[in-house]
């Protein structure tokens, strides 16, 4: 049995198991979700030596040969965001156990929560356009219900214009997804390449390339199109923001964007000119916009903005360097994210605050909150040996290589910036002395702390991937998936026979 | 039933119940001939939730809710998509997520044929009925509350 579709079928499987059980077993959610998140980071990982070892995998769905029928390909890039997502999916839905219980009706979060895991695999396994769209469509519409999951005032406003902006998004992909379709007649990705390359751009590709840069960059929160993101994230309980601000973003913008422009229509000087404008802003101003809040979720989804500016300014360079940059950035990105927004959580679930103003000394009373809070932020203001440190440094040593020597420096000053207000976090909510009315709060339950550990653990490990032999499994595949550019077509077809 | 305050006037009443049964009967056609003629699960799934919504139109909320409660709307969804994800999975034993595992397929343009496309359009409309029915059902719950509350 071929594991590919599993990857789909494990959490739609579990997310409705978990609607027609859960209701009635406590306890089954927990059970069901994390083993379903522990056996896709299992196939995952085997995903990735599959690669290694038989080369581009495709599947037929229902035994129908592509282009006639549905097909999912599994290459070394999605087997990389496979590893990406579900072990960051697994880690927080470890810390859910506990921090959910504060919340009622569990089993409808963890039903939503794997609707939504299942709709990024699928976005990331597919080799179908539309297919792309319709998954897409199932992780977005699962993250709006999520985002209002508390049901107060606020959280329903931001859910309401995180699905009015996310729905516009929508829209202008499945537009250019079907101007593409009357041009090309195909559906199949792989196919759809081939036809671009023989028929050659023509006028529509560049309007194609248009939409698609709005649709996907909105979904991605790059900076013209940041605004819903920055209430959005906030508002949803903290497993959610890690999964938001840690994936969803990456799966549904990032990964949408590098698979479709750099695969499919084939990347024009045009485009990567404005990846690299539009990156450049959003690491800026992002970077900017974070040092003045006081709300600690608030600051770290401005944050979450930066950080994608530096993965888009990365892609916009292109150079096989700079794409190494983008994408172990982008794993760097959701392991150190996903830690900060956990530890947010807990600093929530502890004291019943996010105003960084009204915490102080936390140190004392929850020292492994504050220890691994402290490593995620080294790790993402680029502090050395932590991952962040090597990805930055990929991406600046990649762009001043390319002649960009400009963008290398502001770079460099934003991740200053970034060690400013991440320092400014460290200051105000884990040293300095403790105030009184925190004198008896205590340190988080153990399955959080585990969750917590084990991020920080890897933010610590993620150096170790740029070593020769572990680099050419994980990196350098998923590098040269996208460095193939249009080849994806061949190689894609090459392995159907 | 005349006493029945509830709902709209007993003109309305009287044609829901000559017409009630004929769409629920309408709309399981339009499911079971979903492979042979226009329609199928997702077209006939509405119409069955739709015979539901037409008595709650006319009855009030209270009689819809008692020969359909919100938990049982609830559980039929979920089995449908149980079903569906389960004949998708089935699939597995010819080698293929989603194959047509039936090796008879009957004769084209017979009820019976076609494999496991009426199974489909049955989890279909399943998943889409009980769905559009809970959905349409917890908008007059809101829209009630909001009331109470001014």
């Amino acid at each position: 049995m071929n594991i590919v579709p599993l990857f789909v079928v494990v959490p739609l499987g579990t997310a409705f198991l978990i609607s027609l059980l859960g209701k009635r077993t406590k306890g089954l959610p927990d059970i069901l979700a994390n083993s379903g998140t522990l056996l896709l980071t299992v196939l995952s990982v085997g995903a990735i030596f599959l690669v290694k070892g038989a080369g581009v995998q495709v599947y037929k769905v229902g035994g129908w040969i592509p282009p006639i029928g549905i097909s999912m390909v599994l290459d070394g890039l999605s087997s990389f965001m496979l590893v990406t997502v579900n072990l960051t999916a697994f880690l927080i839905t470890i810390f859910s156990i506990s921090y959910m219980e504060k919340y009622t009706a569990k089993w409808k979060f963890y039903t939503l929560f794997m609707l939504m895991l299942g709709g990024m695999n699928g976005v990331i396994i597919t080799g179908d356009m539309f297919n792309l769209f319709v998954f897409l469509e199932i992780a977005a519409i699962a993250s709006y219900a999520l985002v209002a999951f508390g049901i107060e005032k606020e959280e329903l406003e931001a859910s309401f214009k995180y699905m009015v902006v996310g729905e516009l998004a929508s829209l202008f992909i499945l537009l250019g997804i079907a101007l593409l379709y009357s041009f090309t007649s195909t559906l199949n990705m792989a196919d759809m390449g081939r036809v671009l390359i023989a028929d050659g751009p023509g006028k529509l590709v560049p309007f194609v390339s248009v939409l698609f840069l709005v649709g996907f960059g909105i979904k991605a929160a790059i900076m013209p199109f940041h605004a819903w993101l920055a209430d959005a994230h906030p508002s949803a309980p903290a497993p959610i923001s890690a999964m938001l601000s840690g994936l969803l973003i990456k799966v549904l913008g990032i990964y949408a964007l590098m698979r479709i422009f750099f695969n499919v229509l084939g990347i024009a000087p045009s485009i990567l000119n404005i990846l690299l404008t539009l990156g450049t802003i959003s690491m800026v101003a992002g970077g900017l916009l974070a040092i003045g809040q006081s709300d600690i979720k608030r600051m770290l989804a401005y944050s979450s903005i930066s950080q994608i500016g530096y993965i888009v300014l990365a892609l916009g360079i292109a150079t096989p360097l700079a794409l190494l940059g983008a994408i172990f950035h982008l794993f760097n990105h959701a392991i150190f994210k996903s830690l900060l927004f956990l530890n947010s959580g807990a600093i929530e679930y502890s004291t019943g605050t996010r105003d960084l103003r009204q915490m102080g000394g936390l140190n004392a009373r929850m020292p492994l909150t504050g220890t691994t809070s402290l490593i995620g932020s080294m790790s993402i203001s680029g502090i050395p040996p932590l991952g962040g440190f090597w990805s930055k440094l990929i991406i600046v040593f990649a762009a001043i290589k390319s002649g960009h020597t400009i963008l290398g420096l502001i770079a460099i000053l934003v991740s200053i910036i970034t060690l400013g207000y991440y320092l400014k976090l460290q200051r105000y909510a884990f040293l300095g002395s403790l105030k009184d009315k925190w004198k008896g709060v205590l340190e988080v339950p153990f399955t959080m702390k585990l969750s917590m550990v084990m991020l920080a653990l890897i933010c610590i490990a993620t150096g170790a991937l740029l070593l020769p032999g572990i680099r050419e499994v994980f990196l350098k595949m998923a590098q040269d998936a996208l460095s193939i550019g249009q080849d994806y077509a061949a190689v894609t077809f090459e392995s159907i026979k | 039933m005349i006493k029945e305050h509830k709902g709209m006037t007993l003109i309305v009443k009287t044609i829901t119940r000559l017409t009630v049964g004929l769409i629920l009967l309408y709309g399981i056609y339009i499911v079971l001939h979903g492979h042979l003629t226009p329609g199928g699960g997702f077209a006939g799934g509405v119409i069955i939730a739709l015979s539901f919504i037409h008595l709650m139109l006319a009855f009030g909320r209270e009689v819809a809710l008692k020969k359909v409660s919100r938990p049982i709307a609830g559980l039929f969804e979920s089995i449908g998509a149980v079903m569906f994800l389960a004949i998708a999975i089935f699939g597995f034993v010819g080698g293929y997520f989603f194959l047509n595992f039936f090796v008879d397929k009957g004769t084209p343009f017979n009820l019976f044929s076609s494999g496991i496309i009426p199974l489909c359009n049955i989890a279909i409309s399943l998943k889409v009925g009980a769905g559009l029915f809970a959905i349409f059902t917890a908008l007059v719950l809101l829209k009630v509350k909001s009331k109470g509350e001014k």
